[in-house]
């Protein structure tokens, strides 16, 4: 044999030995002339002259370089068929001073990864994508891929790529370029030794980039497939170089790494303890659970209904935050729907001095109409004996039961005397409490406390609670010992 | 500390950020939006990461990234959303990688529509997605539980290095219920496995690809395993009322509180009905429902879907005693009296009797 002389050491970023099954040992599983092998050997070489082997963790994709955890001795985390940028984002979030480098062909990326791909890269994730475009499906056996060329045959486009019926290829860099978060985008060619020598500089430059923690940086790589193409290696080079390079500009697209501001990462984590703070879940000062009145058997079922707008919803959670300061069961059920105004809106609350079994309610016995639909609707279903409280000057001739007391009352008028009609929810929940005394006003009050932050607000919601009991008082209703408890 | 109304949704956050879940990547969907919601405000705060994903099938496979970086990861959805994740819970499964997904059951199937339904069970249950795995599932009744079973979601997810589903239903994500949290723990260190960028864990690598058969069927025997040790260690159910029952009912989550109203109505009546609510989903509680099969004269199953758990419960009984079947769908919800009228009526014999030995 003759004597030699190492010029290039093996990278220590690759496995000396490829763990595979036996008789494949020692070989990798990319065919002579594949473009991989020299992606494997560039970027290896990138990461150990920036000395980030421990940090890097590579992201391998669903494609031939399904297995690059074979030859990579960095962390390797193998993943779904064009989710890589998905899952390299989360990896990077997770562990900021990691490298992740998601490796991708261009059926993962171009196609199936689309959406991936374009959104890690709006975001500005600081990580490296490494996008090795063949034009071709390798690994399933020689299906079209979304940047095969016009005119060239694969297993799924026997006559050639037809624009008319496949479309034109997809320009990934270009497409990223129309986006304002990527700091770094280049295509590179491996078409001869010295564009590979160009490609060695680029992805060098892109896993840099993340060093320095500049952002998202893409590099597109055009690279051989000899066995599908049906060439010779030699032959598959030059149709990188002449054909490839036609469609596929090989050109820096971006390169704002002077502007890019270093990625400060996330915000440091506060000591634990402050955790219950944050959650706005720290007991107040001076305040403890309440014990439920001793002797009311408390069965409130109320339902809240209106428009959405008025306060509906609102109205139940003062109720039932009350009822707990009070030292209640209590449950708070809203009917939800779509997120517009204007609709109907109605809520069960149930205020219990026992469990509740079921927050729902089918029969109520206290119910709060603001509107006449919501009063037609829910009247037929309260129980005898119960109360209702209706926002209107007179209840409707046929809405009259003489099973249940009922107050009529313009309530919405009541609260413009205060300046604002939206304030009619505390201005009935002021009826209310007044006609019935279910609840303590200090527990009301300390509720309105807890669920309404603004001062303006506040305020005006104590008056119109105020408002309301004092019309309540004016035409006293002959309430009875024992009305509305333990029914 | 003291018990805190909370919406469902909200609690589900709040629980896993003292459970020391440091990140949540989700897409809005009604009505589990309040998930993410709650998580944009607070992970931030503790920390954490919270992302916006341009899809449940981004989300999921950011879970798969915060997962096998060791970090506690959480999202949350439902049906349609889920059914997009259903590609990424296999690979999570596959892979052997933890974390927690809330599915907040609306109407389907296709876009259906916004309302409560529990349509979902057989998607979550059954393994939605490909191949031979399993997701353990939690089904809270209430909002306390909502907190709870999040807690002990996280604590499975790590045990059984598996996704754990927390299945509920909108009404329990909307409705709000005092809850007592229980007390923040610090973030656990990562897992010996996980894969995080250092000289330590240079060496690990995550993954579910196994070419050779003899070695993906060692792995599929390895998760199998795992699954029947779930299966003898973590089922859980409330009983209720069922010691002397002739009749018990079985439903989870809000159906469950439904039933738990019929039972007490029932109760009211002389009627000996019980209740069996299953907590968790899988592992199904087969063995307790068989147990009761000894003593009582049949089971009432109600579902806010056309019949998916009762499929489990005729499983676990083999014929042993008659099951009977109620379902509302497309975001009705029946009335206790509803449903204890159906009660009354599929078990008239045998409730009838009951009648004569108490006046008899």
């Amino acid at each position: 044999m003759a004597s030699f002389t190492v010029t290039h050491e093996k990278s220590p970023s690759l496995f000396n030995r490829f763990e595979r099954k036996s008789e494949l040992q020692h070989q990798t599983h990319y065919c002579p002339g594949c473009g991989h092998g020299i992606v494997h050997k560039l970027l290896a070489q990138a990461l150990d002259d920036l000395g980030v082997q421990d940090r890097t963790v590579l992201i391998s994709p669903v494609g031939c370089s399904v297995f690059a955890y074979y030859y990579f001795d960095v962390g390797n985390v193998q993943v779904a068929h064009g989710r890589a940028p998905a899952v390299a984002t989360a990896v990077k979030r997770s562990r900021p001073d990691s490298i992740v480098i998601s490796y991708q062909g261009d059926g993962d990326l171009a196609a199936i990864g689309t959406a991936e791909i374009v959104h890690a890269a709006n975001r500005g994730e600081p990580i490296t994508v490494i996008f090795v475009n063949n034009g071709i499906y390798g690994m399933t056996g020689g299906q079209m891929a979304p940047t095969t060329p016009l005119g060239k045959k694969t297993t799924t486009s026997p006559f050639g790529r037809n624009a008319h019926t496949e479309g034109y290829p997809v320009h990934v860099c270009e497409l990223l370029n129309s986006l304002e978060a990527p700091v770094f985008i280049e295509r590179v060619a491996l078409g001869n030794n010295k564009q590979i020598m160009g490609a060695a500089k680029v992805l060098r430059r892109a896993v840099e980039n993340q060093v320095k923690g500049l952002g998202f940086s893409f590099v597109e790589v055009l690279s051989p497939c000899p066995t599908i193409w049906k060439f010779q290696p030699v032959e598959a080079q030059r149709f990188v170089r002449d054909e490839m390079a036609k469609v596929f500009p090989v050109v820096n697209l971006r390169d704002r790494t002077k502007e890019a501001q270093p990625w400060a990462g996330p915000p440091p984590a506060p000591p634990v303890e402050d955790i219950p703070r944050i959650l706005g879940l720290e007991d107040e000062a001076g305040q403890e659970s309440v014990e439920a009145p001793a002797g009311r058997a408390l069965d409130l079922r109320i339902k809240v209904a209106g428009f959405g707008g008025q306060g509906v919803l609102m109205l139940g959670e003062v109720l039932a935050e009350a009822g707990l300061e009070s030292g209640y069961e209590v449950s708070w059920l809203p009917s939800y729907g779509p997120e517009m105004r204007s609709g109907t809106s109605n809520c069960s609350v149930r205020l219990s001095a026992s469990p509740i079994a079921s927050p729902l309610i089918s029969r109520p016995n206290v119910l709060l109409a603001f509107n006449e639909p919501s009063l037609r609707k829910f009247l037929p279903v309260v129980e005898s004996g119960g109360m209702v409280l209706y926002n209107g000057a007179a209840l409707p001739e046929d809405c009259v039961r003489k099973d249940l007391r009922m107050i009529a009352m313009h309530f919405s008028s009541l609260a413009d005397k205060l300046g604002d009609q939206k304030v009619a929810n505390m201005v009935m929940l002021g009826a209310l409490l007044e006609a019935t005394g279910m609840l303590e006003p200090e527990q009301v009050t300390g509720a309105l406390h807890s669920l309404v932050k603004n001062k303006k607000y506040f305020d005006l919601d104590l008056k119109a609670l105020e408002l309301g009991g004092e019309e309540v008082r004016r035409e006293p209703l002959p309430v009875g010992e024992d009305y509305l408890w333990g029914v | 500390m003291k018990p805190q109304l909370t919406k469902g949704n909200e609690a589900i956050v709040k629980a896993a950020v003292l459970a020391g879940c440091r990140a949540y990547y989700g897409y809005p969907i009604t009505p589990a939006s309040e998930i993410a919601e709650a998580a944009a405000l607070y992970l931030p705060q503790v920390g954490g990461v919270f992302i916006q994903a341009e899809s449940e099938t981004a989300s999921v496979n950011m879970l798969y990234g915060g997962a096998a970086a060791g970090v506690r990861v959480l999202s949350g959805s439902s049906g349609p959303g889920i059914s997009l994740m259903q590609e990424g819970i296999s690979y999570l499964a596959g892979a052997e990688l933890p974390c927690v997904i809330a599915d907040i059951m609306r109407g389907g199937p296709g876009l259906g529509n916004i309302a409560p339904e529990q349509s979902d069970y057989n998607q979550i249950v059954k393994g939605g997605g490909h191949g031979n795995y399993r997701t353990l599932v939690l089904a809270p009744a209430s909002v306390q539980e909502m907190a709870d079973l999040t807690t002990l979601a996280f604590d499975l997810a790590d045990r059984y290095r598996n996704p754990v589903v927390v299945l509920a239903d909108g009404n329990i994500g909307q409705m709000m219920e005092p809850v007592r949290f229980a007390d923040p723990i610090a973030v656990p260190p990562p897992p010996e496995w996980a894969v995080l960028g250092t000289a330590r864990s240079r060496r690990n690598l995550v993954s579910s690809i196994y070419l050779e058969p003899d070695v993906l069927e060692r792995h599929v025997r390895k998760l199998e395993a795992k699954y029947q040790a779930a299966e003898r260690a973590e089922v859980r159910a409330e009983c209720w009322r069922t010691e002397d029952a002739d009749i018990v009912l079985i439903g989870y989550g809000i159906m469950g509180r439904t039933l738990k109203a019929v039972v007490e109505q029932a109760r009211k009546r002389g009627l000996k009905v019980g209740l069996l609510r299953p907590i968790t989903l899988y592992p199904f509680p087969a063995p307790q429902i068989r147990e009761l099969a000894k003593r009582v004269k049949g089971f009432l199953v109600a579902e806010l879907s056309t019949g998916q758990m009762v499929d489990d419960v005729r499983l676990a009984l083999e014929g042993r005693s008659p099951v009977e079947f109620f379902s509302r769908v497309g975001g009705n919800i029946p009335s206790a009296e509803e449903v204890l009228e159906v009660v009354e009526r599929k078990f008239e014999s045998c409730l009838r009797l009951e009648e004569v030995l108490v006046h008899g």
